[in-house]
């Protein structure tokens, strides 16, 4: 596969997942804001922006702004509308390889991003929202139902995961900056559409720690922290079948294993108390693991620009 | 019930659909049938689910970076059998005259010593390239893919107005306009017998498969775009997809010692033949623009060592000029000892003084244009110029005869197109697409037909405001329509090859590449 086509198919896979993610976050924080008559709105605010990565502001933030910059903002791949944005950008660049379904999910999505602004004042954010989760489900199924299991696939799989983990950490560090207490574990597990899985897993227990090991190390619910580190690895060991004798072929599977195994035999109690620093390491993780993927495979494209750049 | 047809004027120009009004055609008779107990309003809103359909799909077109949606009206222009063959055979004749011309021009030029066309007129031509002298395709196809542009003039005789043998684009819109009226008109097609056009990909990839370097079994094919920002990109992607090879931009290619190969994630996997949609200008910076970013360096060496071919050839264009189409006719009969099928556009070579005067007397009832324009930008047309058009036109035919050709003005025929909610006529020309592998020019039942949306406009490029039509051909009724079986290829389904060593990737190489190939003081873009 064409270096250039695999790094699309991964990057549709991170931009259509962190639209999803960033719509269910902003979905139900926004939601538990106008809900809490105790929530701080402007240090909520701030904080939920400062998690999402975007740099601090002087002037007032209010859930309008948040909208703004973490919806709308058509030139930030950080946002929804810029992230689903560019999905179909990477997608119409790579046509010949994304199926005709998908693409045609893709393109309409993006059309009707045009009236995004209207719809969220005529109808209110979360129905945006609610749509934005649904084209994201529609395109996963249509990947799911039309594309064969080879490398493209495996590109896509890896770019989901690899944001997936990204974000399941972000989210759960709101919970961490807040110092604990707002947004609540029914504020998250909601997030991440898992509240009634989890439920049914600790019989209604809304304990904190078993929250966070829910959204940290559950094996079997995808959007948990593992579950998604583990998916990511399979990739990477599928794209890599020869693992030769010693140890992992490459570094993105070294720094993932790493993590991987790090959370997986860290005492819970070990884990709940040092939940801030773990987090924070997790996405440091993510942008090498990045790093790692795109000189492995993807770096061929990049060797142009760096003789362009000499030259 | 209102007639659908019932206002509709007939012009100066021929009809398609009909003979006087309200006597449609016999090849007409069957669709105005079917067309016409339909409500404008209920074929209005047809029109829009199509607009979408394709809106959605993102079959568009992209002008000055933006994309549009490329119009498709709904009513379908229709070309009897009989009228078929003969554009066929004339299409094929005038390609076969072009391959001998260029292998020609580009080789011993004969017909430059024969005095057919002056050497003159060649040298001076915009797209002729010295560096394609002794290029010589491996199977010997210069014009793989070509779309030679007709017109029905007043009499309703299919004339040529131009030759496309570079990267003519379009076909794409052939295939997706079928598809598409297929989805929203599908009792239109009921009672008529139109030959289909889906097989197209597949003729091309076997002929690009055929040219092919000697020695070659399984050529490895790609489609070879500038990016997503080139205005028939829509094209590239499709082609690729249907034909099932990768379609690569410059980027993906790497040249070393004449191979030329594609960077995938399992490394460097050699490239035999390249179906390019690049400007020849553009292809190669050691060749041609120093600059470009879009070719890929040592592919033209590779093509002239015959380790890789290059579809269409290199210097093609030179047979694209506006000058060299007055001299094709001579040149069938010179090449082919045959008299042309389809004649041209009677047209004025300027580069003679007493032409150009008497074209300069008579500016406001011809047609002038630039020998190497395409998209339909430079054309005047006389009767619609101003006075100060004209005059400047005076002044750029005195200064540049070379640079351009004047031409009568034929009223392109009309065909009826949905406007607002009625039917009205427009100018239409048609583009069959034909390919060449080698033994046999096919030429795809059809083509192209591009319609000026605008009341009484001429020029129907899309840059200028053009729609298409699906274009129908009649199958005859009293013999099996000749479909030409596709060479088969024998290959199982890809699998993926055992992953060898990593090499990584050439970085010194390549540095050490295009510093030398980078000419001094030409900047980087």
């Amino acid at each position: 596969m064409l270096s250039r086509i695999a790094e699309s198919l991964y990057w549709i896979g991170r931009y259509v997942e962190r639209a999803e993610d960033t719509a269910r976050i902003l979905d139900v924080h926004l939601h538990r804001m106008r809900q809490d008559p105790w929530t701080d709105e402007e240090q909520a605010c701030r904080s939920l922006l400062a998690v999402m990565g975007v740099p601090a502001v002087d002037h007032a933030v209010s859930q309008a702004g948040v909208v703004e910059r973490l919806g709308l903002d058509p030139d930030s791949t950080s946002s929804v509308l810029g992230a689903l944005t560019a999905a179909r950008e990477n997608a119409r660049g790579a046509r010949e390889t994304v199926s005709a379904e998908m693409w045609e999910c893709l393109n309409t999505t993006w059309l009707g991003l045009r009236d995004a602004r209207q719809r969220i004042e005529e109808r209110g954010v979360h129905a945006f929202f609610q749509w934005v989760r649904e084209r994201c489900s529609i395109l996963a199924g249509l990947a799911d139902a039309t594309m064969s299991r080879d490398e493209g696939w495996l590109f896509l799989m890896l770019g989901r995961s690899v944001e997936r983990v990204d974000m399941t950490s972000r989210l759960l560090s709101t919970h961490s900056r807040a110092g604990g207490s707002i947004p609540s574990w029914l504020t998250l597990l909601r997030s991440t559409g898992g509240w009634e899985t989890y439920l049914r897993t600790y019989r209604g227990s809304s304990n904190d720690r078993h929250a966070a090991e829910f959204l940290v190390l559950d094996r079997l619910f995808p959007r948990s922290v593992l579950a998604a580190l583990v998916t990511a690895e399979s990739c990477l060991a599928e794209l890599e079948p020869d693992p030769g004798r010693v140890g992992v072929g490459t570094d993105a599977q070294r720094i993932l294993g790493r993590v991987r195994t790090e959370l997986a035999y860290k005492p819970p109690e070990e884990l709940l108390a040092e939940l801030g620093p773990t987090l924070a390491k997790v996405q440091r993780t993510c942008s090498q693991v990045n790093e790692a993927i795109s000189l492995r495979y993807f770096r061929q494209t990049a060797a142009v620009h760096w003789a362009e750049a000499v030259a | 019930m209102a007639d659908l047809f019932e206002d509709y004027p007939l012009g100066a120009a021929w009809d398609e659909m009909f003979a006087a009004t309200g006597e449609p055609r016999p090849t007409y008779a069957s669709l105005h049938a079917t067309l016409r107990p339909l409500a404008g309003g209920d074929l209005r809103t047809r029109a829009d689910v199509l607009a979408r359909a394709f809106l959605d799909q993102g079959v568009t077109f992209a002008l000055k970076g933006v994309e549009r949606p490329f119009p498709l009206d709904i009513v379908p222009r229709v070309i009897e059998a009989d009228q078929w063959r003969k554009v066929e055979a004339g299409v094929a004749q005038r390609v076969r005259a072009l391959e001998a011309f260029l292998a020609d021009v580009y080789g011993d030029g004969n017909v430059l010593h024969d005095g057919i066309v002056p050497r003159s007129t060649i040298v001076t031509s915009a797209h002729f390239h010295r560096e394609a002298h002794g290029l010589n395709p491996p199977n010997g196809v210069r014009v793989l893919v070509s779309g030679v542009d007709l017109i029905r003039d007043e009499q309703g005789d299919f004339r040529v107005l131009e030759d496309n043998v570079r990267t003519p684009s379009g076909v794409s819109y052939v295939i997706e306009n079928r598809r598409a009226m297929a989805h929203v008109l599908p009792e239109i097609f009921g009672s008529t017998r139109v030959r289909p056009v889906e097989s197209y990909p597949t003729m091309l990839l076997a002929a690009l498969r055929a040219a092919a370097p000697a020695g070659v079994d399984e050529p490895v094919v790609v489609v070879l775009t500038p990016g997503v920002h080139n205005s028939a990109y829509f094209e590239h992607a499709l082609l690729a997809r249907e034909m099932g090879v990768e379609l690569v931009e410059g980027r993906d290619l790497v040249c070393v010692g004449n191979e030329v190969a594609m960077r995938t994630t399992a490394g460097e996997r050699r490239v035999d033949v390249i179906y390019r949609r690049i400007d020849d200008e553009f292809l190669d910076p050691v060749h041609f623009r120093a600059d470009s970013m879009l070719g890929c360096a040592g592919l033209l060496n590779a093509a002239r060592a015959g380790r890789v071919t290059l579809a269409n050839a290199v210097g093609n264009g030179v047979a694209d000029d506006k000058l060299i189409y007055t001299y094709v006719p001579d040149l069938i009969r010179y090449y082919l000892g045959e008299e042309p099928l389809l004649p041209n556009v009677e047209t004025y070579r300027l580069d003679d003084p007493d032409v150009l005067q008497h074209v300069l007397g008579r500016l406001d009832q011809l047609v002038v244009k630039p020998v190497d324009g395409s998209g339909g930008s430079g054309i005047v047309i006389g009767s619609m110029a101003t006075d100060e058009e004209l005059a400047t036109v005076r002044q750029r035919l005195l200064h540049d005869p070379r640079g351009w050709i004047a031409q009568r003005e034929v009223k392109l025929s009309t065909v009826p197109t949905l406007i607002g909610e009625s039917l009205r006529p427009r100018h239409v020309d048609l583009r069959p697409f034909a390919v060449n592998d080698g033994n046999k020019v096919w030429v795809l039942p059809g083509g192209l037909t591009r319609v000026a949306l605008p009341e009484g406009a001429l020029v129907v490029n899309s840059s200028q405001g053009g729609g298409s039509k699906d274009t129908w051909v009649l199958t005859s009724s009293d013999e099996d329509v000749f479909e030409p079986e596709p060479v088969p290829t024998l290959v199982g389904p890809q699998v993926a090859q055992p992953r060898r060593p990593d090499p990584g990737p050439h970085f010194e190489d390549q540095a050490q590449q295009q510093q030398q190939f980078r000419v001094p003081g030409r900047p980087a873009c």
